[in-house]
């Protein structure tokens, strides 16, 4: 990325990617050298399937270009590079995925677990073993109960305790959580220090913040709740509780 | 009260047949809803042992228009449980009403010379107290005005009366005073159980009520069906004003209807409690008591002899379990009934649901459904038997039901 920063002289690089809906971000067109003649902002035709992957290598003089006051620099300084051609676009290879949504994040995660498979060098290891199916990421320090299914697509996080014959599936639980036995879950996110109760079932992109405590044989349906909450009864839609 | 040792009282049980029991479904399509089992037992036999439990009781006649196929096996096999009291199985040729198909069998019913009769709805079930209620019957034969029939009677609030027979009774010799059925407006919070003790001069009386239906049906004045009496129609409604001969006896003992699946699970509850007085020996006892089977057992829970469940189990309140019914590891079950021959696979949570029989369900399953119990809040309070959809075409949240061998896969 940076030699080609430094290859073609100009003030910026943009790192672009290729996505299936391009019309959800900010479409970029640029020229066979890559230099960017404009920005398209959620177009409604067909424009490129090339989007702002949002890494950039900028020269420190571009800071000339900022006024001091509140600015986009999606919005007011690139568009005016491109008009000065000073801004070129990097083709992204591999994987990317925008996590601001919880699902999108769930997606990213699976991406990233799907790569940690194809190029296992570096300190994070997939497991192996008859509780897991498929990738699977679990903190050395978390401990696993007898009979469970984990995966695919989980990662676990330092301090976890999974108790006995728990289920789960491209989830994320966080450090210090607990998930009690007979439990399962499937698209999950699972915050610090959460504890889930016996027999619970959360799906379809339940979110759980700090500390959450889920009650015994709970049914959450996408639930959003907040930190510090404790939830004794059922969530049969998606809703956010606080 | 003295018994007499040669006195002599009947049993009859109204069925119906298979066009009846249709809320009952899809649990009535493999099995008559009379031979359902709840709390361990099928709803007939919880009927026939209060009738066995009735001192001088020689004789149950059980009265319904199924085949005796499907009717006599069951009786033939627990024929050996009752050894003092005789129970057949009479079948009626057509739909000949409540009083009709008493009428019809009447020779069989006089056999024996018996006192009185105490006749059971098929589709009632609670704690009835038949003892109680023919001394009752008896003691109000020194009356002036004697009874023809003493029907039980039980409290519903104001807005659930409606749905059943309403009883307006005088509150100091308890004679009835008014009787309607399903009123469209509120007539008395005093509702018809179905249970009724009868005196043998009933006969006569439907004898002369058939007369008139004859003449009043061949001389063209009525459309309906000739052969067709009942209860509480010919009997109860008009005797009550005019004669004064309908006594009622009130009860607040568990008293419920089955009508719909959903109450199936509510009788299921009530009888288990009512083990605990009446027959402690069928409820499954807990892991820290002893018991062989090392299963957790949490309230009142009925578990056959031949099922076969993991001690890691937490099972109760409330359920009962069928004959060679296998439950894996980590199955948690509460307010449900589990039917012969199905299949439970490890760490399943099942609550408020009736699985069918042969029917298996696949790890880490939920099977949910929604109670329909009578609100806490308030006494008297119903079961609320709601259609299967609401006015906007929407499923109304129920017990969930699986009918015979559904198969739930794990996921």
């Amino acid at each position: 990325m940076l030699a080609f920063h430094q290859n073609h002289g100009c003030e910026g690089t943009v790192v672009v990617t290729q996505v299936e809906e391009p019309s959800k971000y900010g479409v970029v067109v640029y020229d066979g050298n890559g230099k960017i003649e404009r920005f398209v902002e959620k177009p409604l035709e067909f424009v490129s399937n090339k989007i702002n992957a949002g890494l950039y290598i900028l020269n420190p003089s571009i800071l000339d270009r900022i006024e001091v006051r509140p600015t986009s620099i999606e919005k007011e300084i690139f568009p005016a590079m491109a008009t000065d051609g000073q801004l070129f676009a990097y083709e992204l290879s591999g994987y990317w995925m925008d996590i601001g949504q919880p699902k999108d994040f769930l997606t990213g995660m699976c991406l990233y677990l799907q790569a940690l498979r194809q190029n296992s060098k570096g300190a994070l290891t997939l497991v192996s073993g008859d509780t897991f199916v498929g990738n699977v990421l679990v903190d050395p320090t978390a401990v696993i109960g007898h009979n469970c299914r984990i995966g695919p697509n989980v990662t676990i996080g330092p301090d976890v305790v999974i108790e006995d014959g728990v289920c789960i599936k491209r989830s994320t639980i966080l450090k210090g959580s607990k998930i009690r036995s007979h439990s399962w879950l499937d698209s999950c996110i699972v915050g610090w220090n959460c504890v889930i109760g016996q027999w619970v079932r959360m799906e379809n992109v339940t979110v759980l913040g700090e500390d959450v405590i889920v009650s015994d044989e709970v049914y959450i349906n996408g639930g959003k709740v907040l930190p510090h909450k404790a939830i004794s009864s059922s969530v049969p839609e998606p809703q956010i509780i606080m | 009260m003295e018994v007499n040792a040669n006195d002599c009282i009947k049993g009859v049980i109204l069925i119906g047949g298979p066009q009846k029991g249709t809320r009952f479904r899809p649990l009535s399509l493999d099995v008559p809803k009379p031979l359902f089992p709840v709390a361990g037992f099928p709803l007939l036999q919880h009927l026939i042992e209060a009738c066995v439990n009735v001192p001088a009781m020689k004789e149950i006649l059980v009265l319904g228009y199924f085949s005796s196929e499907e009717i006599n096996p069951f009786l033939n096999e627990i024929s050996h449980l009752y050894k003092d009291v005789k129970i057949r199985y009479l079948q009626e040729y057509t739909r000949l009403g409540t009083a009709g198909g008493i009428f019809h069998f009447r020779d069989q019913i006089k056999a024996g010379h018996p006192s009185a009769f105490i006749v059971i709805n098929g589709d009632v079930s609670g704690d009835f107290p038949l003892r109680d209620m023919l001394e009752f019957h008896r003691e109000n034969l020194n009356k002036p005005v004697k009874p023809l029939v003493t029907m039980l009677a039980t409290e519903a609030t104001r807005q659930q009366s409606v749905n059943y027979g309403c009883i307006v009774e005088n509150k100091t010799t308890h004679q009835v005073v008014h009787f309607v059925e399903k009123p469209s407006t509120f007539v008395s919070t005093l509702i018809n159980c179905g249970v009724y003790v009868c005196g043998i001069d009933i006969f006569s009386v439907i004898s002369k009520i058939r007369k008139e239906k004859q003449e009043s049906f061949y001389s063209g004045e009525t459309q309906e069906q000739l052969e067709s009496i009942m209860i509480e129609r010919d009997i109860i409604m008009p005797f009550a004003g005019k004669h004064g001969n309908i006594f009622v006896y009130q009860t607040n003992r568990v008293w419920s209807q089955v009508k719909t699946a959903a109450s199936a699970i509510y009788a299921n509850k009530q009888y288990l409690e009512l083990y605990r007085k009446t027959k402690p020996s069928r409820l499954a006892q807990s892991k820290e008591r002893g018991d062989a089977l090392g299963v957790r057992v949490i309230g009142d829970v009925y578990i056959h002899p031949s099922a076969q469940i993991d001690s890691s189990c937490v099972i109760g309140p409330n359920v009962s379990i069928g004959k060679n019914v296998v439950i894996g590891p980590g199955v948690r079950i509460h307010d449900s009934i589990i039917l012969g021959d199905s299949a439970v696979e490890d760490h399943s949570l099942l609550l408020y649901a009736i699985i069918g029989w042969s029917s298996s369900i696949g790890k880490w399953s939920r099977v949910e459904g929604t109670p329909c119990d009578p609100n806490p809040n308030k006494p008297f309070a119903k079961m609320e038997n709601v259609p299967l959809f609401n006015a906007e075409g929407r499923l109304n949240p129920s017990i969930t039901v699986l009918g015979k061998s559904t198969n739930h896969f794990n996921c």
